[in-house]
């Protein structure tokens, strides 16, 4: 590929961040993960303008490159968290920062466009790509259709900057009636059938719509605007379906109306596993969620992802065991689900493409990001060991290839009071 | 995944308690509970102290060996290739190694049980102090929301076992994550939430069959954010400063109540004071015989709470969520308070805003009582990984912590913080036979407990899914989890190893 290529390329895309671009780095010695490919010892990861220019044991470093030795230490991708709030929230409760929840009274909020809360100075980003994560989908929450999810890389700059795909997905949920403002199962599944039928219809009556002559319709145009890709099978629907007979609506939804579906939670997917790898529908899930903390998660066992993988599925990592917030201050500890993805039956190999290359499929974005290849983003991630071991840390993190220099929050209140009384700045 | 509101539910509820302290033993005090049996038709109603007594009996156990395993003691160096022989109940042997004279003698021409440990691991149960298992059970519907008495700021009078469901699936999840004894604790909306409960992870019919026999109960206290939240907009407090109002309203109470009814007790003349459930728990605290447990996750709350504690005599034990701890680790080093934290949790609302991973690392390394604690029913079930993430924080901050330290943090350090560090916590002869078997380092992300004993019993054992606890509830919903995947656990192929 050649570097005229490379350069065309990233003026396509508009994303790019692109003052550190010009930089050649060469990663050297490392064991690197490709994920697309099989693993490289001593391999060579060379980084050249923002994105990735070759990768092997035989690759021609330039004299002006900036050369880092990974000998003894692991390069992957960076880590993709698939499911957080993160940019969208601040502070959890009470903070009057809360940008991921649209509440309206209907319970369907298709044409809110989550990103446009997205604040790039979010404390939590730095902390995040500290720990190895260089991309995630910032998902809304709430209501049936909760609006839709970006898929962002976590580079210093503008909102524009960050984003990679928007929208990345329609988000809904079809696990609690009362989120979705219903009563039952079956009105909420009706709703969400008036919803698809409003916006198949209006996609070819768009005139009649403009002139006042079409059917009534259920939402308003800027929703049906907003589910006309979805129904059209351009923007998948990203449904958090728990228990078994949910994901098995869901599923017939999907193929009645032409719908890309990935299921998220899926706590009692494993049970059908074999349909959803018969639909090719790829699933989100957690690695410790055990507890049948409601009646649509009684089967929840820890092993769901290894089970729905070795059925054949596709899955991708998220946290969502309850409990340590694992969208917004946790997003980082991704690594940490994939490695008791691991204890509990997956293979190591299937579990780092399930935070990287995974869900940049499942999302459209995988010749971009999740992967080390030539023409990738240089999203890349040198650790000190394995990445999913609490004793590892990330040594080095490119985004988009600029070397990450961060000091977190944490890390400056650490620092602060590591010694006590804390001096404030003043001198002794 | 989040979308649903169950994550919050369970996160502004966990977040509720506090753990009491430990009263400084005011005096020789007469301990309100004068008796510990019922008073009998006709006699007087006079507090007593152990209404409800503990009913649980170990389970059967056989003598057993653990040999060739690593013993992370929590009581000194660890134990390369050592060997413990669990008898009665107890631990009777801790080896250098197998061949141990020691170990031959104590069997005394028996034949015990023995298991091989060869590339595992030993350390004593884990011990959560802040759960809210069996209160807010599983599943979370209200009709078994039973974790706040949200009618009150002041609840001391209610106690955490009447409302915890022996039934709770979560229980049996915790054992499996090596957890042997839990403190249950009401929730954190209120100032005084009321009386803890100290558990052994077994199965029982009642709560009184978990109970742990001559544990000391707990108040849980909680400052901040929820108390005010939750009673704004219906009397008050509705801030903080209403919070410590609250606080010392009740403990003059107390104070008064405490006295009339001491002079009682020792006189044992004329009618005796009326009783008064939550005003006895308070006496009991201010006797030193009730410790506190208190729910507090701001610096200078903690320092407040700590001047009320001196203002009326009795001694806080653990600060719990202490998310800003660190910033006062000298302060409660001096003062000898415990300080119960999470790993990585913060920012779920302002009081959490501070949070640092290394917040147990820096209490460690300034001499507090350190220690995790969970308030989730799924982090309980990985607090050895909580340990782990908390420790590589500390040396990353350029601290010094070794796994033989660390271990305190889930074992000895919270077995203090509700006074049964003479009993468990640790691998020393004498103590009770609970511990747990790893499938390797207990702070590698791949390592599971393979065995967990208490008393000496083998309660958990992943090797036998049949013989696995499973809760009257879990029977026809929850399926049988077939020996698949989780029987198996992979190799791990990847990164350095």
């Amino acid at each position: 590929m050649t570097a005229r290529y490379l350069a065309a390329a990233a003026l396509a895309c508009s994303a790019l961040a692109s003052a550190a671009g010009a930089q050649t780095i060469a990663i050297t010695g490392g064991k690197v993960y490709p994920v697309s490919g099989p693993p490289i010892e001593n391999g060579t990861v060379l980084i050249r303008d923002g994105r990735i220019a070759a990768v092997g044991t035989n690759v021609s470093i330039p004299a002006d490159a900036q050369r880092i030795d990974a000998t003894g230490k692991v390069v992957t991708p960076g880590l993709v968290n698939p499911s957080t709030e993160l940019g969208l929230v601040a502070v959890g409760f009470g903070g009057d920062a809360n940008e991921s929840n649209a509440r309206t009274d209907s319970g369907l909020a298709p044409s809110f466009k989550s990103w446009d809360g997205l604040d790039p100075r979010s404390v939590y980003i730095a902390a995040t790509r500290e720990d190895g994560i260089t991309s995630n989908v910032t998902v809304p929450v709430g209501g049936l259709i909760a609006g839709q999810a970006a898929f962002i890389d976590l580079v210093n700059g503008t909102r524009e900057d960050m984003l990679l795909k928007a929208p990345a997905a329609m988000v809904g949920q079809i696990n609690d009636n009362q989120s979705a403002h219903a009563g039952a199962r079956g009105q909420l599944l009706g709703t969400l059938r008036s919803l698809l039928d409003d916006a198949k219809y209006y996609a070819s009556h768009r005139a009649e719509f403009d002139r006042a002559q079409s059917r009534r319709l259920s939402v308003s145009r800027a929703d049906l605007e907003a589910m006309v890709p979805v129904v059209q099978g351009r923007v998948p629907l990203l449904l958090e379906a728990e228990k078994a007979s949910d994901i098995g609506a869901a599923l017939d939804l999907a193929k009645q109306y032409g719908i890309k579906l990935i299921i998220a939670g899926g706590a009692e997917a494993w049970m059908v596993a074999d349909r959803i790898a018969a639909a090719k529908v790829p699933v989100l899930v957690g690695a410790m969620n055990n507890i049948p903390y409601s009646f649509t998660m009684l089967g929840a066992r820890q092993d769901n992802a290894a089970l729905l993988r070795r059925a054949g599925v596709q899955v991708a990592l998220i946290g969502n065991a309850g409990g340590g917030d694992e969208e917004m201050f946790n997003a980082r500890n991704i690594r940490y689900e994939a490695g008791n993805a691991v204890g509990y039956g997956m293979s190591w190999d299937d579990a780092l493409r399930a935070v990287t290359l995974a869900p940049a499929e499942m999302f459209g974005v995988a010749d971009r990001v999740g992967s080390l290849q030539a023409g990738r983003e240089a999203n890349v991630v040198v650790w000190s060991g394995d990445p999913f071991e609490f004793a590892t840390r990330p040594t080095q993190v490119f985004v988009r290839g600029v070397l990450q220099h961060d000091v977190s929050r944490q890390d400056l209140l650490t620092q602060r009071y590591k010694t006590l009384p804390p001096s404030y700045g003043k001198k002794e | 995944m989040r979308i649903a509101a169950l994550a919050l539910a369970v996160t502004v509820l966990g977040c509720a308690s506090a753990k009491g302290a430990q009263a400084p033993a005011p005096s020789p005090a007469p301990s309100d509970s004068g008796q510990t049996t019922a008073a009998g038709p006709g006699a007087l109603s006079v507090p007593n102290a152990n209404p409800f007594p503990s009913t649980y009996k170990p389970f059967p156990s056989q003598p057993t060996v653990i040999e060739n395993v690593t013993i992370l003691t929590a009581a000194g160096p660890r134990i390369e290739n050592g060997a413990v022989l669990l008898k009665d109940g107890k631990i009777a042997v801790v080896a250098k190694s197998a061949d141990a004279p020691e170990l031959k003698q104590a069997m005394n021409g028996a034949s015990p049980v023995v298991i091989d440990g060869k590339g595992k691991y030993l350390t004593p149960g884990i011990i959560d102090v802040h759960s809210h298992m069996g209160v807010y059970p599983a599943p979370g519907v209200d009709a078994n929301s039973d974790g706040n008495e949200a009618t009150n700021p002041a609840t001391p009078n209610v106690w955490a076992e009447h409302s915890v469901w022996p039934q709770d699936p979560q229980f049996p999840r915790a054992l499996a994550g090596g957890v042997t004894t839990a403190q249950i604790l009401p929730g954190s909306a209120n100032l005084f939430g009321g009386r803890s409960v100290v558990v052994k992870m077994v199965p029982a019919r009642t709560v009184q069959g978990m109970k742990f026999p001559g544990a000391k109960y707990g108040l849980k206290m909680a400052c901040g954010e929820n108390p005010k939240r939750v009673y704004g907009n219906r009397g008050g407090p509705s801030t903080r400063m209403g919070n410590v109002a609250g606080y010392r309203a009740q403990w003059i109470k107390a104070e008064e109540y405490r006295r009339k009814w001491d002079k009682w007790l020792k006189d044992r003349k004329g009618e005796p004071p009326a009783r008064d459930l939550g005003l006895e728990t308070l006496a009991e605290v201010l006797r030193g015989n009730i410790y506190v447990q208190n729910h507090c996750y701001r610096a200078d709350e903690m320092a407040q709470m700590i001047d009320i504690s001196h203002e009326f005599g009795f001694k806080i034990r653990a600060f719990h969520h202490g998310v800003e701890a660190y910033k006062i680790a000298d302060l409660l080093a001096k003062e000898g308070i415990g300080a119960a934290v999470w790993a990585d949790w913060g920012a779920f609302k302002m009081e959490a805003l501070d949070a640092v991973r290394a917040n147990l690392a820096l209490l460690d390394k300034a001499g507090v009582h350190a220690m995790i604690h969970s308030d989730d029913a799924s982090g309980v079930q990985r607090l050895n990984q909580e340990v782990a993430k908390a420790m590589a924080a500390g040396r990353a901050a350029g601290l010094d912590i070794s796994e033989d330290e660390a271990v305190k943090w889930m074992t000895i350090n919270p077995a203090w913080a509700i006074g049964l560090d003479d009993k468990i916590g640790s691998i020393e002869t004498g103590k009770n036979a609970d511990v747990v078997l790893w499938s390797g380092d207990p702070f590698s992300v791949y390592t599971h407990a393979d065995k967990v004993w208490i008393d000496g019993a083998l309660l958990f054992d992943r090797s036998d899914p049949r013989e696995r606890w499973r809760t009257d509830f879990e029977l026809g919903f929850v399926p049988d989890e077939t020996p698949a995947a989780s029987a198996v656990p992979a190799q791990s192929t990847g990164g350095n190893k």
